[in-house]
C-alpha cells in the first residue's frame, strides 16, 4: 500500500550536485540559479497555500519586506551576518504575517487575492515615498558576511550560491515531509470542504493562517536571498507585477510536488534570460505565450509532464 | 437509562418564520430515535441547531448536563456530539481512504503534525479498520467523487464517527440512495452505531425505515413536536397519522391488499 518515497534521498543529491556544480558554474548562470533558487522559495509558500485553494496576489510583500531587512540590517544597523539575517527576516515577516493573517484567513478567493494584493502595494507606496530608503531607486545593500567571516568580493557570489542551496534544501525537504503530514492535507481539506472540516473539529481560519504565516516566513527568506545577490533592493519587489511572477512560476512548475517550484523558478529565470536575449522590447510577449501554452496543454503544470512518465513507468 | 442530551424550550425564528418553537427533547444513552415530519417542519433546523450551524433564538442545550447553547460545530465535535449530513460532506478530490485518515488526523485529541506523515501504516491500518466497519474498504482507493451516492452516504457517517461520538445525527442517512439500497445502507449504519454504543437520533421520510430501525420517534410539524414515543404508538397516533404518514399508514398496506384479494 505504501509507496517508496525517495524525495528525500534525491533531495540530499540533488543538494551535494548543486554545490559541487556551484565551484564550476560561470558567474552568470550562478546568479540566475541562485536567483532562481530564492524565488522558489517564495513559491513553495505559494504553492502550500494554493493547496489550500488559496491564491496570493501579494507574495511580494514579504519578498519585499525579506529585502529590505537585508539591507536595512547592513546599512543602518551593522548587521551583516548572512545566517543571522536570514532569520531575523523571517522572524519579522512572521510577526507581519501573524497580524494580516487575522484578518485574510477569514477571507477566499478572490477576495483573499485581492487583499494580499492590497497589503502589498500599500508596502510599496510606503518604500516609494521614503527617500531614507532611497525611495523608486532603493539602494545598496552591504555585502554580507559569514559567522564573522568577510567573503571576498569574487567568493561572495559563491558563498551566497551555497547558502541559497542549503536554505532551498532545507525548505524543500521539511516542505515536502509537511504536504504528506497531517497539517498538509489539512490544506486540501480546507479547499475541498470547509464544512467538513469544521465538523471534523478543526478550525479552516487556523488551518489558513498557519500556511499563511509559514509562506510569509518562506517569502522572505527568499527575498532576503535575493537582496544578498543582487546586491540592491528596490520597491519594484513588492509591486503587483512581482507578486504576479511567483503565481506565473507557480502555475508554470504546478502544486503536485515540492520540488515543481524549483522546476519552475530555474526554467522561469532561463526563459526571461533568453527572452530577453531574443526580442529586448518584446520579451513578455514570450513569457506570455508561454504561460498560455502551459495554462492550455499542461493544466497542472511541468510536474505533471514528470508524474505522467512516472505513471507510465510503473505500468510497464 | 441516563440522559445524555436536553434540549429546554429550543427556539429558532428567522425573522418573522418560527422554524421551530419550544423543542423539549431528551435523548437518552444508546437509544435510537427516528425523526419525521413533512418539509420545513424544523427537523433539520433542530439538528443543526444541536450541532451548533445555527444559534438558538431561545432556550438551552445540555450534553450531558452541560451547557453547549451556542458552541460552534468543532467545540459540539469535540463534546461528543457527531452528525451526517442530508447531502454527504466530503472532500472529493481525495480518495476513499485520504477522507477518512484526514478525518481521523483532524479528530485525535493530538494537534495536526506538521511532519510526521498523516499516511504512516498504523493510520492507514485504523482508516482501514473503520472503513471495512461500514463494508466500503473496496472503495479505498477510488476518489470520492466517481464514488456511487450510497458510498458516500456511509463514507460521510463513517468519518463522522471516527471520533467515537456519544451521539450521532442522521439527517437524511437514505435520501438520494436507491430504494433497493436503503436496508442494506441502515443495516450497515445501525450496526456500527450499536458497536460503538453511541446512542443515535436520525431524520427520516421513510416510514418503513423508522418503524424498522428506530425504537423512539419524534414527530415535528410546523415548528413544534406533535408526538414523542415508541416508535409505534408515536405512527399511530392521530395526528401524526393526519400531517406526517397520511391517514392510511403503507406499513398496512400488505395486510390491506390481502384483505382486498379476500
Amino acid at each position: 500500500m505504501l509507496k517508496t518515497d525517495n524525495t528525500s534521498r534525491n533531495l540530499c543529491i540533488a543538494f551535494v550536485l548543486l554545490l559541487l556544480v556551484g565551484l564550476i558554474l560561470p558567474n552568470w548562470l550562478a546568479f540566475l540559479t541562485t536567483i532562481a533558487l530564492a524565488k522558489a522559495m517564495v513559491v513553495v509558500g505559494l504553492v502550500m497555500l494554493m493547496r489550500a485553494g488559496l491564491v496570493s496576489f501579494g507574495q511580494g510583500l514579504y519578498y519585499c519586506l525579506g529585502g529590505y531587512t537585508v539591507g536595512i540590517a547592513g546599512q543602518h544597523l551593522g548587521i551583516t551576518d548572512a545566517v543571522g539575517i536570514l532569520f531575523v527576516s523571517a522572524f519579522i515577516a512572521g510577526c507581519l504575517a501573524a497580524l494580516l493573517g487575522l484578518l485574510l484567513c477569514r477571507y477566499r478567493e478572490i477576495f483573499f487575492a485581492m487583499l494580499t494584493l492590497a497589503f502589498s502595494m500599500i508596502l510599496y507606496g510606503v518604500l516609494v515615498k521614503t527617500s531614507e530608503l532611497g525611495s523608486t531607486d532603493g539602494f545598496n545593500v552591504a555585502k554580507v558576511t559569514l559567522l564573522g567571516w568577510q567573503p571576498s568580493p569574487g567568493q561572495l557570489s559563491l558563498v551566497v550560491y551555497s547558502l541559497a542551496c542549503l536554505v532551498a534544501f532545507l525548505t524543500a525537504f521539511f516542505m515536502h515531509r509537511y504536504y504528506q503530514s497531517g497539517m498538509g492535507f489539512a490544506g486540501e481539506a480546507v479547499r475541498e470542504n470547509e464544512i467538513r472540516v469544521e465538523y471534523l473539529g478543526v478550525s479552516p481560519q487556523r488551518v489558513v493562517f498557519i500556511k499563511y504565516v509559514l509562506a510569509a516566513m518562506l517569502a522572505a527568506v527568499g527575498g532576503s536571498i535575493t537582496a544578498m545577490i543582487a546586491g540592491h533592493v528596490d520597491p519594484e519587489m513588492a509591486y503587483w507585477t512581482t507578486s504576479g511572477e511567483f503565481v506565473f512560476v507557480a502555475l508554470l512548475g504546478g502544486t503536485g510536488h515540492v520540488v515543481a517550484a524549483f522546476i519552475g523558478a530555474f526554467l522561469f529565470e532561463v526563459i526571461r534570460t533568453i527572452a530577453f536575449d531574443l526580442a529586448p522590447y518584446t520579451w513578455q510577449m514570450i513569457l506570455g505565450t508561454t504561460l498560455l501554452l502551459v495554462i492550455f496543454f499542461l493544466p497542472k503544470g511541468l510536474w505533471s509532464l514528470l508524474k505522467a512518465k512516472k505513471v507510465g513507468g510503473n505500468n510497464v | 437509562m441516563s440522559s445524555i442530551l436536553e434540549t429546554k424550550g429550543l427556539t429558532k425564528s428567522f425573522g418573522a418564520i418560527t422554524a421551530a418553537a419550544n423543542i423539549n427533547v431528551t435523548i437518552n444513552e444508546k437509544e435510537i430515535v427516528g425523526v419525521i415530519g413533512s418539509n420545513g417542519a424544523g427537523k433539520t433546523t433542530f439538528i443543526n441547531m444541536v450541532t451548533g450551524y445555527l444559534k438558538p433564538t431561545g432556550g438551552s442545550i445540555l450534553f450531558r448536563g452541560r451547557d453547549i447553547t451556542g458552541f460552534s460545530p468543532r467545540q459540539v465535535t469535540r463534546t461528543g456530539i457527531c452528525r451526517s449530513f442530508q447531502v454527504a460532506q466530503l472532500f472529493p478530490e481525495l480518495t476513499t481512504l485520504e477522507n477518512m485518515l484526514v478525518a481521523h488526523a483532524m479528530l485525535s485529541k493530538k494537534r495536526l503534525g506538521m511532519q510526521a506523515p498523516m499516511k504512516s501504516q498504523t493510520n492507514i491500518d485504523t482508516a482501514m479498520a473503520a472503513l471495512s466497519g461500514y463494508e466500503i474498504e473496496s472503495y479505498a482507493d477510488a476518489p470520492v467523487a466517481t464514488l456511487p451516492q450510497g458510498i458516500r452516504k456511509l463514507l460521510d457517517i463513517a468519518m463522522a464517527m471516527a471520533s467515537g461520538p456519544d451521539l450521532l445525527l442522521l439527517d437524511e442517512p437514505t435520501s438520494g440512495v436507491a430504494i433497493e439500497e436503503k436496508f442494506g445502507l441502515m443495516d450497515t449504519v445501525m450496526e456500527a452505531v450499536k458497536r460503538s454504543g453511541a446512542a443515535s437520533l436520525f431524520v427520516e421520510h421513510d416510514m418503513e425505515i423508522v418503524s424498522r430501525y428506530a425504537t423512539r420517534v419524534i414527530a415535528f410539524y410546523d415548528g413544534h413536536i406533535i408526538a414523542d414515543g415508541p416508535t409505534e404508538e408515536a405512527l399511530n397516533n392521530p395526528e401524526v397519522r393526519e400531517y406526517i404518514v397520511g391517514s392510511e399508514l403503507h406499513l398496512q398496506k400488505p395486510e390491506d391488499d390481502q384483505n382486498a384479494e379476500n
